[in-house]
């Protein structure tokens, strides 16, 4: 018991977004209502930006912004320490991701509204027994 | 089923928490992740490029195809909305208020268009008058809001910022006038034609910039060949390259998420909504 303890306590922020990780997974699998699968999308979107951005994260280091760079040429003097900084990458990364993240949303919930003005609901079961209704468009 | 998806899920959280184990600890500086390419970043991006974002310095030019496709995913998503929901077939039912006296008419013939202006007002069907102290204090935010959005793109190379941040916030101001008017004060102040055209050329400025690199003598995205183009010192000819491809990051961003939020929240028409 005090191995695993100390386990979570060492790898204390990856437990939280496979947690928060497991919860998004948890709402698109289960949950009936195509709003709350998306949302379920999104936590999961965010458990991966969260993972990302704390990979690029060092101890003793600031934000990825040159101190003092901002004067021109005298710069090179100045000699710049990688452990100084945090890791850019993973910042970069995760910049296009919650790009994609908000293009995919608002895609989305472009075809959810396009299905509530065809089906008149949003439930996957009742969606499933209108389309046996229904019957493909012809 | 919801048995099913919670063991599935937790099966894939136990094989998760299992990697974990193999991970470098929290704020390890010399985990694998910034040991090898970080490094050297940080330490010639200055050099290179003259920008001490090195956020942006890594987005816009050592990434800069990425980027590129980005914007262009952006784009794509404001069509795919447009193209998903646009409605332009008039509404039946319309509905005006004379302004003067407040009564409200209910027309039910389609042909018949009242001639909106000083006397008659097109109205939502729901219409609830917006409350004064939203309105002022929307009023008097806007403004303040889009200087900080040009802020945010235009010191992007050196404080944190960039075109995608400085676009949303750009399009959240809009957004923030139709939530605190109606949805027709933005859609007639800014007009979905405009809008359409910006999202384009916002992508357009960004290849273009890209492009002229070539005709240059360099490759595609090499911003260094634009120096005899640009009055200035030529040393800096990166950092500006970059701004301008963040300027038409900016542009792209803020159309596509008007459009966006218009498309979804009148369900296309354009009309009534939020």
């Amino acid at each position: 018991m005090t191995d695993l303890l100390t386990l979570i306590v060492a790898k204390y922020n990856y437990w939280l977004y496979v947690i928060l990780m497991m919860i998004g997974l948890y709402a698109m699998i289960a949950k009936n209502n195509l709003i709350k699968k998306l949302v379920g999308m999104n936590i999961f979107q965010t458990a991966i930006i969260l993972f990302y951005v704390s990979i690029g994260y060092k101890r003793d280091a600031t934000i990825p912004i040159i101190q003092n760079a901002h004067g021109g040429n005298d710069t090179h003097a100045a000699v710049i320490h990688a452990v100084d900084y945090i890791n850019p990458l993973p910042h970069v990364l995760m910049l296009t991701a919650i790009v994609v993240s908000v293009a995919t949303f608002g895609v989305a919930m472009a075809l959810a509204v396009r299905v509530y003005q065809r089906y008149q609901t949003l439930e996957e079961d009742e969606l499933r027994m209108r389309l046996v209704d229904i019957g493909p468009e012809k | 089923m919801k048995f099913l998806g919670f063991i599935i899920v937790c099966l894939t959280g136990a094989l998760l928490l299992y990697g974990t184990g193999e991970f470098p600890g929290w704020g390890d500086p010399h985990s694998p992740a910034s040991i090898h390419l970080s490094n050297d970043y940080i330490e010639k991006a200055v050099e290179q490029t003259q920008v001490p974002n090195l956020v942006t310095a890594v987005l816009a030019d050592y990434r800069g195809f990425d980027t590129m496709f980005e914007t262009a995913v952006v784009f794509c998503a404001g069509l795919a909305c447009f193209l998903l929901l646009r409605d332009f077939k008039e509404k039946k039912e319309r509905f005006y208020r004379h302004t003067p006296t407040g009564v409200i008419l209910h027309v039910k013939d389609s042909k018949k268009v009242l001639k909106t202006g000083k006397e008659f007002e097109h109205m939502d069907k729901d219409w609830v008058p917006s409350d004064l102290i939203i309105k002022t204090i929307c009023r008097i935010l806007i403004p303040f809001i889009q200087i900080y959005a040009l802020y945010v793109v235009a010191h992007g190379d050196f404080s944190p910022g960039g075109g995608f941040q400085g676009g949303v916030i750009f399009g959240s101001s809009l957004i923030l006038l139709a939530i605190s008017y109606d949805l027709k004060v933005l859609v007639k102040r800014v007009k979905e034609k405009i809008l359409g055209i910006f999202a384009a050329i916002g992508v357009l400025i960004y290849v273009g910039i890209a492009a002229i690199c070539m005709p240059m003598g360099g490759n595609f995205l090499d911003y260094s060949k634009l120096a005899p183009l640009v009055p200035g010192d030529p040393h800096h000819i990166r950092a500006l390259g970059m701004l301008g491809v963040e300027i038409g990051v900016g542009i792209a961003v803020t159309a596509v998420m008007v459009i966006i939020y218009i498309n979804i929240v009148s369900e296309g028409r354009h009309e009534e909504g939020l």
